[in-house]
């Protein structure tokens, strides 16, 4: 029968669920188990409909296998549609308090909600369904493992949603960025593994001699992350039918590891898996070679030997040692060079080609997200300064910095790949829209331009203002001044995130019809079609 | 052959890329993190230090719970103002017992490292309850919720035990007394001498203004109250600290 040790699995994992439910010893954790348990009943009843007892169909083993792809593609649009806008109500929260609803939606909640919904919803199926295309059409071999690459991306999906329904409830470790409790860690732990059996495996199956660049970020970007967040969320549960686990390191040693981690989610994948697929997409796109082979290989090594180090310029001034403060700090200034490396190596690729940023509105995205990945890994090594950051720190920049670099850089790259894979994926001839796209571009360009710009304006004011004497020696303002001196910005703030949310709402829209098959009758844009010549 | 040209053997073997490039990211972390656990200097030498009483413990993860964090630091930095405003710099020492740390990232509200005694119990809880009543300008969202909430307790010793798995000294009496702590801390009829014997400068006390039951609301302020007051500076030696 097809599927059926999965429907029997997935049965028995449900009733599972279910006794954890009636047996937990806290509320929180009943509740995530009654979550748990209707997620699974439900992928067990779209699996019973599947069933069937005819005898497979072949598989042709010379085929990509798109069909995660398709899912992946979708599954990006989806979350990121949902973690910008969660994104944009907690931006309205700090304007307006009242917006929050106690106990599930308030900011405390809400926020681990955006920041999982964003990095690893949106960015992840981004990474996965990425990283499943560009390594079968780069090593020429299908996906390794038959139908493992659905328990990925299906498995990936079930974390999220644990992950998010356990914010919403309360369930959190209180690591940024590595919030889900253990049970949900061990579930990850296990997808992930085998999403590095998957990847790995397709690679020792290439036709190719030679394993193309972009693999290689892939690559280590899933290997470390798989290191980090094994060693990062080391922690005893108080019960095994319980949702609170305490952390297996304390205080200075928990905060490093915690950073160590957290700079890493950053530098691995938001940097190292979004320039893999730089790698392959803006080539592919611009119809270009990758400008310098012997820069990306100094520069791969570079970045991921580097960026390890750079986990304690957030702890700058606190009470971890010296030493390791000054270590950090010199790493990160260090960084600047391979994170440069690989924005010259993106940007040059149009050499030859740079008519396009006229004509093709997919390419002006992609280079524009090279352009902030260059702009935020130049702004990341100055904040690591020490004395820059005792300014910096606890204030409104360092949400701007990062936004600059997500929604620039891994937001931009994002939509660009998924642009040039949708039409592919569903052969479609072209894009529903490509006018839409540009208007997907300016209001997203706009809207990051507002965000940054004002959250520099807060967190510079603010830090000033946290440190402002008066002549005779006092503190001239209370924190509460400084809280109301934010509320302008906040709300400017809000306006350049809905604009952003709005370019991706957009894109939503035009995807969905490029997959319906439907074509926009429009103008082409401007000189991306030889004018044709008058008779003579 | 030079040295771009052997590149190609790595180029082309997926498991040596594989153990390459996991080598080379795992350097960083053992030079940096590995020492701060045997380096007697990282944690300075203090007195005062003791585990969380049960209903602070319970306090500490509604914190947690609720992502106090994500809007103000336990951390105050060796700066002018920050002193001023906050008190004595941070230690090492002052979160040696804290599984996770709580130094937050960001200060949308002030730093909590030394709330604790600042305000009375009745601010805290109306502050909690109605921030905007107590401070026209704040932005936090309301709490009033843990008033009504009930500290849900099965055996809390379980929560002493792991955190005793994981280096914090509780002792065989402490998780002995575990529930009975929790319960005796927030009521003003107990006899809290063993409490306080356990776990000194705790407060007790009916600290949410409901004496009738143990409710999240005590176990937060129980937690707040304590925050910094721990470790006496007086008797501290700044150059013997410094690392």
């Amino acid at each position: 029968m097809k599927f059926g040790t999965e429907t029997v699995a997935l049965s028995l994992f449900a009733f599972a669920a279910l006794v954890a439910a009636g047996f937990g010893v806290d509320e929180p954790f009943r509740q995530h188990m009654w979550v748990l348990f209707i997620v699974l009943l439900g992928f067990v009843a779209v699996l019973l409909r599947k069933a069937s007892f005819a005898p497979a169909a072949p598989i042709d083993p010379s085929a990509y296998m798109d069909g995660p792809i398709r899912y992946g593609a979708i599954a990006t649009m989806f979350w990121g549609v949902v973690g910008m806008l969660v994104g944009v109500i907690i931006a309205l929260q700090l304007a307006y308090p009242n917006l929050n609803i106690q106990p599930w939606f308030n900011f405390g909640r809400l926020r681990p909600l955006h920041t999982s919904g964003v990095v690893f919803a949106f960015g992840g199926n981004a990474l996965l369904c990425t990283s499943m295309y560009v390594v079968q059409r780069t090593c020429r071999a299908r996906l390794f493992g038959g139908n493992l690459a659905w328990f990925v991306f299906w498995g990936y999906q079930l974390f999220i949603v644990m992950a998010a329904t356990g914010y919403l409830l309360g369930i959190t470790e209180s690591r940024e960025y590595a919030e889900p409790e253990w049970y949900v860690d061990i579930w990850l732990t296990i997808v992930w593994v085998a999403y590095l059996l998957l990847f790995l495996g397709t690679l020792l199956k290439r036709k190719e001699p030679h394993i193309y660049v972009a693999n290689w970020f892939y690559l280590s970007f899933i290997v470390t992350i798989a290191m980090l967040h094994v060693v990062n969320n080391l922690s005893m549960p108080a019960s095994f039918l319980g949702s609170k686990s305490y952390s297996a390191f304390s205080g200075v040693q928990d905060a490093l590891t915690q950073w160590w981690y957290g700079h890493n989610a950053v530098g691995f994948f938001l940097t190292a898996g979004f320039l893999g697929m730089m790698y392959y997409f803006v080539p592919k796109q611009a119809n270009r070679p990758v400008y310098s082979y012997r820069l990306s290989i100094i520069h791969f090594w570079a970045l991921i030997f580097l960026y390890i180090w750079a986990g304690p310029h957030h702890l700058h001034y606190t009470a971890l040692p010296d030493w390791a403060q000054t270590l950090g700090m010199v790493f990160s200034i260090m960084l600047w060079m391979p994170s440069w490396g690989g924005m010259i190596n993106g940007l040059m690729t149009l050499s030859g080609a740079w008519d396009k940023i006229r004509t093709d509105p997919i390419i002006r995205m992609m280079v524009i997200a090279i352009a902030f990945y260059g702009m935020s890994t130049f702004e990341g090594p100055m904040m690591s300064i020490k004395s820059v950051n005792s300014l910096s720190h606890y204030t409104d920049w360092t949400i701007g910095h990062v936004h600059s670099g997500a929604l620039g850089w891994v937001g931009m790259i994002s939509f660009g790949a998924i642009y040039y894979m949708v039409p592919k994926l569903w052969n479609r001839e072209r894009l529903y829209s490509l006018r839409l796209v540009t208007w997907h571009f300016w209001l997203a360009t706009l809207g990051i331009v507002v965000y940054a710009a004002v959250m520099w304006v807060s967190g510079i004011m603010q830090g000033l203002m946290w440190r402002e004497y008066d002549e005779q020696g006092f503190l001239v303002y209370s924190f509460a001044e400084t809280v109301a001196a934010m509320h302008p910005y906040y709300v400017m703030r809000a306006i350049g995130g809905a604009m952003y949310l709005s370019g991706a709402l957009i894109m939503a829209w035009n995807i969905t019809m490029t997959i319906l098959g439907r074509q926009r009758q429009e103008q082409p844009i401007p000189g991306s079609v030889p004018a044709l010549q008058p008779a003579q | 052959m030079g040295l771009m040209d052997r590149h190609a053997i790595i180029e082309k073997n997926a498991t040596l890329l594989l153990v390459g490039s996991l080598l080379v990211v795992t350097v960083g972390g053992i030079v940096e993190i590995a020492p701060l656990f045997y380096l007697d200097n990282t944690i300075e030498k203090v007195e005062g230090m003791r585990p969380y009483s049960p209903l602070e413990l319970a306090g500490r993860n509604i914190y947690v719970r609720e992502g106090c964090y994500l809007c103000h630091s336990q951390m105050i930095r060796p700066f002018r103002d920050e002193v001023e405003r906050y008190g004595h710099y941070s230690l090492a020492a002052e979160s040696m017992y804290d599984h996770p740390f709580q130094w937050g990232s960001k200060r949308t509200g002030p730093d909590l490292a030394r709330v604790g005694d600042r305000y009375s119990n009745t601010w805290h809880v109306q502050h909690l309850s109605d921030p905007r009543s107590v401070v026209p300008e704040s932005i936090m969202p309301s709490y009033a919720f843990l008033k009504d909430t009930p500290i849900e307790v099965k055996d809390f010793s379980t929560h002493l035990v792991a955190n005793r798995r994981v280096g914090v000294p509780y002792s065989d009496d402490m998780i002995a007394q575990a529930n009975a702590d929790l319960m005796a801390q927030a009521d003003p009829n107990a006899d809290t001498s063993g409490l306080l014997a356990r776990y000194p400068k705790a407060k007790v006390g009916d600290l949410d203004g409901n004496p009738q039951q143990v409710t999240e609301m005590d176990a937060l302020v129980a937690y707040l109250q304590m925050l910094g007051t721990l470790v006496d500076f007086k008797h501290y030696d700044e150059a013997a600290g410094y690392r």
